[in-house]
């Protein structure tokens, strides 16, 4: 599948050397976006060459930058084609466009958009002006919902070889057993779904109401609560030993916790430094308590749990 | 509904307000209601909800507006300390998972 747009200008509907101009990113999701979002509007389209991603993240690169900008103006004969000299750009793109030096440089004036597509119509309505809500990245349930795929997808992936792993392991700790085979295989199966519900699913749905700041400590609650659901669940279907029941209450929560972790990219509102400093505590802590869960593991199995 | 805030006091954010010249760029590229007018200059309101995008710093002619610029993505940390080349907002394919 291609994801891509060709660099270069596009025109929307029967655009004309007034209509205003409108700057997005080489990701086909981006321009789609654009051109649904300005129904019987003509325009113009200058599309940068951001390599197929969309504009917030080629900003932070600065592929959708100040000198691909004034490249792609110079290149696609803009200036020739409309009679003003104004561009209207994504705000979420002003982390790589320098506007005072775009200005400097073509001669063109940056005027940054709403946030949101869907809040153009009302944009250009309004002259060009924005209201503080535009202005606003927010991280909504549904755009929270909608990440939750891509966010079980590799932890399924890296989850697969774990369990093989430990099923494989559990073999050479305490000797080949059908019956018991079938219980530690539910043991690990329920504890790595448990993980990742709490950390993939239930993290990023709950993030606000969820306590503590650090995406590691949400997940961390959430992986308590589901490693109690675990224990319940595996508690009935199979009979095991004081060891084993801590490593699931060790393990799941610090998993729980990792995963969890691991959206602080996909959200809105973190920030590096604040990453480094939650990865700086938590990191260690999830690490050493997965491998406390793992000894205990052992220990249950070589108990004969 | 409230606003999602990380940790407080971590952000490189600053603000030199003898460089600010007013223009108001800050306040049109922030995406988070960082800063707010103040006699004709800008002030930083809410230090705390900065995700260190770069926008204002980017835009601030002046040079009064000072951060050093990240991604806020513990995997794409963690595959940079791993060694490995694929982190978010990098690969062509799953750019929706670092917003739109």
């Amino acid at each position: 599948m291609r994801y891509r747009v060709d660099p270069g200008l596009y025109t929307i509907g029967d655009a004309g050397p007034d209509s205003p101009v409108f700057v997005t990113a080489s990701y086909k999701m981006s321009f789609d976006l654009l051109r649904k979002a300005l129904p019987g509007i003509s325009a113009w389209v200058l599309v940068l060459d951001t390599q197929g991603i969309n504009v917030w993240c080629a900003a932070g690169k600065g592929t959708f930058g100040t000198d691909e900008l004034v490249g792609r103006i110079q290149s696609s004969g803009l200036a020739d084609v409309v009679s003003h000299r104004r561009l209207i750009v994504p705000q979420l793109g002003a982390p790589g466009i320098a506007a005072h030096e775009v200005r400097k440089r073509s001669g063109f004036q940056v005027v940054y958009g709403p946030v949101r597509a869907d809040d153009l119509p009302a944009f250009l309505k309004d002259g060009l002006k924005a209201t503080g809500r535009m202005r606003t990245k927010h991280f909504s349930f549904m755009e929270r919902l909608a990440l939750v795929p891509m966010e079980i997808v590799p932890a399924v992936k890296g989850a697969l070889p774990v369990a093989a792993a430990l099923f494989v392991l559990s073999f050479f700790v305490s000797g080949f057993s059908a019956p018991r085979a079938l219980g530690r295989t539910i043991v690990v199966l329920v504890s790595l779904s448990a993980s990742i519900i709490a950390g993939a699913v239930l993290t990023p749905l709950l993030l606000p109401w969820l306590p503590g700041r650090a995406f590691s400590t949400k997940g961390f609650y959430a992986g308590l609560l589901l490693a109690v659901c675990a224990l319940l669940l595996t508690g009935t279907l199979y009979h095991s030993n004081m060891a084993m029941v801590l490593a699931q209450l060790v393990s799941i929560p610090a998993l729980a916790a990792y995963l969890a972790m691991n959206f602080t990219g996909a959200s809105t509102f973190t920030s590096l430094s604040g990453v480094q400093k939650e990865m700086r505590f938590a990191l260690p802590l999830e690490i050493g308590a997965t491998a406390a869960g793992l000894a205990l593991w052992i220990a249950a199995l070589l108990m004969g749990g | 509904m409230r606003p999602l805030l990380y940790f407080s006091d971590v952000v490189t954010l600053t603000f030199d307000a003898d460089k600010c010249t007013g223009c108001g760029m800050c306040l049109a590229v922030c995406p988070r209601e960082v800063l707010r007018p103040s006699n004709g200059k800008v002030e930083v309101a809410w230090r705390d909800a900065c995700i260190e995008c770069g926008a204002c710093r980017r835009n601030c002619p002046g040079g009064a507006l000072k951060v050093k610029p990240g991604v806020g993505c513990a995997s794409a940390m963690i595959d940079k300390m791993l060694g490995r080349k694929k982190a978010c907002c990098v690969d062509d394919d799953s750019s929706p998972s670092c917003g739109q």
